[in-house]
């Protein structure tokens, strides 16, 4: 028997929607998930926010949705860029699906400290 | 030239029986399954059917002569065999649009499958589709807020959502129940939902259910971060209660509320439906009694129908069945009912039961739920199924967990995470499963712990209701 280790006081307990109970992903695993939203045929679009602010609908969007990319090392630079500008914020990467107006894949790429 | 009374009694066949019948695109067309009593001509007792659910009588009467009944007369306009059955029959009928209240499942279903069932030349009749013309969808409310607003109000995306079904289903009081909640949401549950026979009982009224859940709610977003929401039941003896109920749950910030669109009658899942969509609410159905009607393969209503009717009506989340857990439902006609859920526009696909091209236009979709005996092992196939836009829903699977229900819903969690990660990357689910659930269970001493305690149950009868095909 283990005990769930979860409280309002252990900031670790703070999760950040998809993938969030799972390890972070490593630079070759974020390049298949940014491949997986181009052959959707989804736009990426990237957000970042601090994390204590991190469940409101509306992160602070990195310039605007790359319409159209496909080049995943494009992508990739991009969020790292977005991620040296503000490192201490979640990072997100969302595909965006302009057929159903919603995103269609959504995942924190670099994990701010959650408070 | 003006038709001339004649009293008596006619083979229906002369009026409802029209071969050469062109349906128009505004008809309601309807696919019955008839079984006959001995001795009875097909076209006879299929033109009855037609009859029967529409305009005719046993016997002509003057009043027949103040209308003109050959415009609103139902049409059987053709039959066709049954794969693999003699004793029964398709036939297909058309009524026109005019025949019908706009906006209103139970005045179309109170046609189509009101006194007819009782007919004496059947054996058993059974409703195996409809097809509403968009002309007739669009008086219809339909889903509250469809799937993607429900995305957006919840912050989830990319992956089905998960929930859990609280047990024991009935016996616990208030605060109990709010702590079965609760647990399973800080665990990493979205949702958590009441049974579909707690409604406000005397060990549990509704109220301070209502009250604890959402403490329980509350308490859980603030640790996890996440939105959280509970299917509070608002199913209730009569429609004012059931609108107090739901008026209650949305002043206390609940999101999310919960019907049986069955046994609670379509005009109260209407009502509620409607205000739910003025009301921001989400709007979960369960489905309770749907098995007396779909279950039996020669009579009742098929569940692609009452599918239909509950889209129309009105809901955001519906019960599908989950193929692989403890309930009845053949692959092949459940992806066809998931998908006249979800999609706009479903074309006719006798391999998956589907009769009819239906076109829903602009209507929202319905997330399917799929609940029902399955667990962490299944997690691989669900998602392979389901695909994003669903709700899994783990109840033993959750709260059976030897570590309680967080560990169980954190168990979950990280299934169908590391599922929908693998699948985004090009991997086949259900094939490599046993490997995705593995790698990911190494970072999780909670699904590690599921893997172990679920490993050999498996759910193996037979469907009882299967496609109709021929006898190989």
């Amino acid at each position: 028997m283990q005990d769930y280790i979860s409280s309002l006081s252990n900031t670790e307990s703070r999760k950040f929607e998809t993938f969030s109970y799972l390890p972070a992903m490593n630079t070759e695993q974020t390049r298949q998930q940014i491949q997986y939203i181009v052959d959707k045929g989804w736009n990426p679009s990237i957000e970042h926010t601090e994390p204590e602010h991190s469940s409101g609908s509306y992160w602070y969007m990195w310039k605007l949705p790359m319409f159209g990319e496909t080049d995943v090392d494009a992508i990739l630079a991009e969020l790292e860029n977005c991620h040296t500008a503000h490192p201490g914020n979640h990072v997100r990467l969302l595909g965006l699906d302009n057929f159903a107006q919603c995103a269609g894949a959504s995942m924190v790429i670099y994990r701010g400290k959650t408070v | 030239m003006a038709k001339v009374y004649d009293a008596g009694v006619k083979d229906y066949r002369e009026t409802y029986w029209m071969p050469d019948y062109s349906p128009l695109e505004t008809d309601i067309l309807a696919c019955f399954k008839i079984t006959p009593q001995d001795g009875v001509p097909r076209e006879e007792v299929a033109a009855a059917v037609a009859a029967e659910s529409s305009t005719g009588t046993w016997t002509t009467v003057w009043t027949d002569l103040l209308t003109d009944l050959d415009h609103y007369k139902g049409r059987c306009y053709a039959i066709e065999d049954v794969p693999g059955d003699d004793t029964c029959f398709y036939a297909f009928i058309a009524y026109p649009i005019d025949l019908f209240e706009e906006g209103s499942v139970v005045n179309i279903m109170t046609s189509l499958v009101g006194n007819v069932f009782g007919f004496k030349a059947l054996r058993a009749l059974r409703l195996e589709d409809i097809r509403f013309p968009i002309a007739y969808v669009m008086t219809c409310n339909g889903p509250p807020q469809g799937i993607q607003l429900e995305r957006d109000i919840l912050n989830k995306y990319g992956r089905p959502l998960l929930g859990c079904t609280i047990k024991p289903k009935l016996g616990l009081s208030a605060k109990n129940y709010g702590r079965a909640c609760y647990e399973g949401l800080r665990g990493g549950l979205d949702f958590t939902k009441d049974d579909e026979n707690v409604n406000s009982q005397p060990f549990m009224r509704w109220r301070a259910r209502f009250d604890f859940v959402q403490e329980a709610i509350e308490k859980a977003e603030a640790e996890t971060g996440e939105r959280k929401g509970h299917y509070l039941n608002v199913t209730a003896p009569t429609s004012d209660e059931m609108m107090k109920r739901a008026e209650y749950a949305k002043e206390i910030g609940s999101p999310i509320i919960m019907h049986d669109y069955i046994t609670g009658g379509w005009t109260a899942n209407t009502q509620l439906a409607q205000w739910c969509q003025d009301n921001g609410m989400l709007l979960h159905i369960h489905r309770a009694m749907h098995a007396v009607l779909d279950r039996n393969p020669h009579h009742g209503i098929h569940f692609r129908v009452l599918t239909k009717i509950l889209r129309l009506s009105g809901g955001d989340h519906l019960h599908s069945g989950t193929v692989v857990g403890k309930l009845e439902g053949d692959r092949d006609a459940t992806l066809g009912w998931i998908d006249i859920m979800r999609d706009s526009f479903i074309k006719e696909d006798r391999s998956r039961g589907i009769f009819f091209d239906q076109d829903w236009g602009a209507m929202p979709g319905v997330i399917p739920v799929a609940s029902g005996g399955i667990h962490v092992w299944h997690m691989p196939a669900l998602v392979n199924i389901f695909g994003d836009d669903s709700c899994l829903q783990f109840g033993g699977g959750t709260l059976g967990h030897p570590w309680g229900n967080a560990a169980g819903a954190a168990a979950n969690r990280v299934a169908v995470e590391a599922c929908v990660e693998a699948r985004n990357m090009g991997r086949e689910l259900e094939k490599e499963g046993k490997d995705i659930l593995q790698s990911a269970a190494k970072h999780s001493p909670e699904l590690a712990i599921a893997m172990e305690t679920w490993k050999e149950i498996k759910f193996e009868f037979d469907t009882v209701d299967k496609i109709d095909v021929a006898h190989k």
